[in-house]
């Protein structure tokens, strides 16, 4: 190891990344744009939801159903059909992301047994808007069954306040989105700093391949360890400043609380940021075009972090086998970290267990990132 | 290291790289001394390439073994890296990054003593003629000028052994004359020059020339004795229309050794009693091929090139 060296591939490498148009939009305006999309993709509540209505019946009853959709301020009517063909095509335009069908018979069933299904179909090509327009649906539907069977009840004798606790507040699933803000911008971060980090890695040495610059490097007495470092200082340094922006933008701008330290936050954030670079490079060192380096990078870090670090999918909620998996995905570590220090106000001390986690990672993964590179052709 | 005065700066012997069943370079032995310029000729996918790329460390040899400066390319390949220069085939210096700061880079890669950076940096540019234009992207730059450049990114830790991988390919001819006047400039001052080239005139401004093809080096000498010892017969030249017809008939024909079109005309090669040149422009009337001009001329490298590689290539019919 020897400092002249590793300056002076950090200097060149930093170079390079100023002058490359497509990095320095990976490492500047990429989280920018992550931040807006994901952080208000998933903490804006959605209104006017376009439903798709098929009255079969046609009666006063059917249509105050889906009048209570429109009242409800999430939904608006975009399409009134009389055929179930309209709603595949309505939602193959993307016309409408809802729909629901309420059956010939629906005003008799009612009136005869206290409840009708209504049925509802949804557009699932975006689960996330699909999930809030369902919780929306159901809100509305449990809304009007309250009302509902409270006639009913009340016509058949019963009490209304006997029943009043069958109730349901669809607001409960309007705030639980909001709430959920605060749940999902600490994984959005993470998302972002693991997808920027190993994109910008991954290109670092396949670049070198593909214009043919690795050659002349290698040749030179420079050791794989100086490439490694020299290579990685500079992106570990767009790394934390991205994370000092995305963090910000988090406590600022979407005003997540935050009750922890910021030397804990800096940290762990380190840490993570290691690990993340050390895999960009380990896929740069494999794969020697930068398109394949950088579309690897995407996919390792894109699956993960979205669907197994507890980011959006709560870590509980799924399968044994699942869950088990999810300790060998490092964005875990990292999410759960954050929301500790966020949400909890947790120190170091009460994150030893995801802490170590992550350590151990960083450390395996900077090990292989060391000895991966060998200046062969 | 046996740092005796006559050890050779390259040696190579058995020097072999197969890439999976193919033989890239097959037994290779070569022995430079110290300060010569040894010409690397040979044809495309000869095995140029992968025997400089070998006694660099870039490729690990199949088997036999490559000394540089007396260090094993094999087993210590970063002590030789720390004592050659390398330009390789493909122009390899950063093209987003300036004449300045490529330099700065390699200098600090190769660890120039502080004390002479700015001076050999200096060197570099005014040797590359690029006084005025250190702030250039290298990119922007021609080709003549990006591979005097790369000639003195790679000299820059002054090593006692170069490596040239067809430096002046694609450069136009005055920019090559250029770049040989800085080859033997710096052999002068006792450089080991090895350089690949697929242009022969180049072969005769070098010590030793060494002609390599299908992996063999297929002869290595002086070009003075490259042509006097390798040529059998005499060499006649040529010119006639049409070449093709000529060529035909020449192949059949009683005491003419070998036939080869050199641009617009005929090297006929005859063994030491074939005809002579007005006897040669008989055979070819009564062929029906009306030659313009037949005499005989001294051999180029490029015609003891031809036979040589011909020669080698009919041992391999035959065996
Ligand atoms: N990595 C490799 N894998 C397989 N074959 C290779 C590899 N590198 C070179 N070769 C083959 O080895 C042979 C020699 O290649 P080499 O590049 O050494 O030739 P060369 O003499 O430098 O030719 P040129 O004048 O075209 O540069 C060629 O047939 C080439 O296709
Ligand atoms: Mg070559």
């Amino acid at each position: 190891m020897n400092i002249r060296r590793l300056l002076a591939m950090a200097f060149k490498e930093t170079l390079q990344v100023w002058r490359d148009p497509r990095s320095l939009a990976v490492a500047l305006l990429m989280p920018v744009m992550q931040m807006a999309i994901l952080g208000y993709g998933v903490s804006l509540d959605i209104r006017h939801v376009p439903l798709c209505v098929y009255d079969q019946e046609n009666s006063q009853a059917s249509r105050a159903v889906a009048e209570r959709f429109v009242s409800s301020g999430w939904f608006s009517v975009s399409h009134v059909i009389s055929r179930y063909s309209g709603i595949a095509r309505a939602m193959d335009r993307s016309e409408c992301i809802a729909a629901i069908v309420i059956p010939a018979n629906f005003s008799r069933t009612l009136a005869s047994t206290g409840s009708a299904p209504v049925q509802a179909i949804f557009d699932a090509t975006d689960v996330n808007t699909t999930n809030i327009a369902l919780g929306y649906a159901q809100g509305v539907v449990a809304q009007a069954n309250a009302q509902i069977s409270a006639q009913w009840d009340a016509a058949h004798g019963v009490h209304p306040s006997q029943v009043g606790t069958v109730e349901l507040d669809p607001s409960v699933w309007f705030n639980e989105t909001l709430d959920s803000r605060y749940f999902i911008i600490p994984g959005v971060v993470a998302v972002i700093l693991a997808l920027v980090g190993a994109q910008l890695t991954s290109l670092t040495i396949s670049r070198e391949w593909e214009r043919g610059t690795m050659e002349q490097l290698i040749s030179t007495p420079v050791s794989a360890l100086e490439v490694m470092l020299g290579k990685l200082i500079p992106y570990f340094v767009i790394g934390l400043l991205d994370a000092a922006f995305c963090l910000a933008a988090a406590i600022f701008w979407f005003k997540v609380p935050f009750r922890g330290n910021v030397a804990a936050l800096f940290l762990t954030t380190a840490l993570f940021n290691l690990v993340v670079l050390g895999i960009g490079y380990l896929i740069s060192v494999r794969i020697r075009s930068q398109l394949g380096a950088s579309q690897i990078a995407l996919m390792v870090t894109m699956l993960p972090t979205t669907l197994l670090s507890g980011y959006t999918f709560p870590i509980d909620q799924m399968p044994a086998a699942i869950r088990a998996l999810t300790y060998v995905v490092y964005p875990r570590y990292y999410v759960t970290i954050l929301r500790g220090i966020f949400l909890k106000g947790s120190g170091l001390a009460d994150l030893w267990a995801p802490m170590l986690g992550l350590s151990v990672y960083a450390v395996v993964i900077i090990w292989l990132a060391s000895r991966a590179f060998e200046k062969r052709l | 290291m046996n740092a005796g005065e006559d050890m050779p700066a390259v040696l190579a012997e058995g020097l072999t790289k197969r890439f999976g069943d193919f033989v890239a370079v097959d037994h290779l032995d070569l022995r430079i001394g110290k300060g010569q310029v040894v010409g690397f000729i040979g044809p495309n996918g000869a095995g140029k390439s992968t025997t400089i790329r070998m006694l660099c460390g870039l490729l690990v040899p199949s088997a036999g073994r490559a000394s540089v400066s007396g260090f094993d390319v094999g087993r210590e390949p970063e002590a030789v890296r720390a004592h050659i220069g390398y330009m390789s085939q493909k122009f390899s210096l950063y093209g987003d990054m300036t004449v300045r700061e490529n330099l700065r880079f390699f200098g600090g890669i190769y660890r120039v003593p502080k004390a002479q950076s700015a001076e050999r940096m200096r060197f570099a540019i005014s040797m590359a003629g690029l006084e005025g234009r250190e702030d250039a992207l290298v990119r922007t730059l021609a080709g003549g000028w990006k591979q005097r450049l790369a000639l003195g990114c790679a000299i820059l830790h002054r090593p006692p052994v170069l490596f040239l991988d067809e430096p002046t390919s694609g450069v136009e001819p005055q920019a090559r004359r250029q770049f040989w006047d800085l080859i033997h400039e710096l052999a002068a001052e006792h450089v080991t020059i090895l350089v690949s080239t697929h242009y022969m005139d180049e072969a005769e401004y070098c010590n030793q020339v060494a002609l390599i093809d299908r992996g063999k080096l297929v002869a290595i000498g002086t070009p003075g004795e490259l042509r006097g010892h390798h040529l059998r017969g005499k060499l006649y030249e040529v010119r006639c229309m049409p070449l093709g017809g000529a060529l035909k008939a020449l192949a059949g024909m009683a005491g003419v050794a070998e036939a080869a079109i050199f641009g617009d005309r005929l090297h006929v090669v005859m063994t030491e009693n074939g005809p002579d040149a007005t006897q040669l422009s008989r055979l070819l009337a009564d062929h029906g091929v009306q030659a313009d001009s037949v005499r005989e001329i001294l051999p180029s490298l490029e015609d003891v090139f031809v036979q040589l590689v011909a020669r080698g290539a009919e041992r391999r019919v035959t065996s």
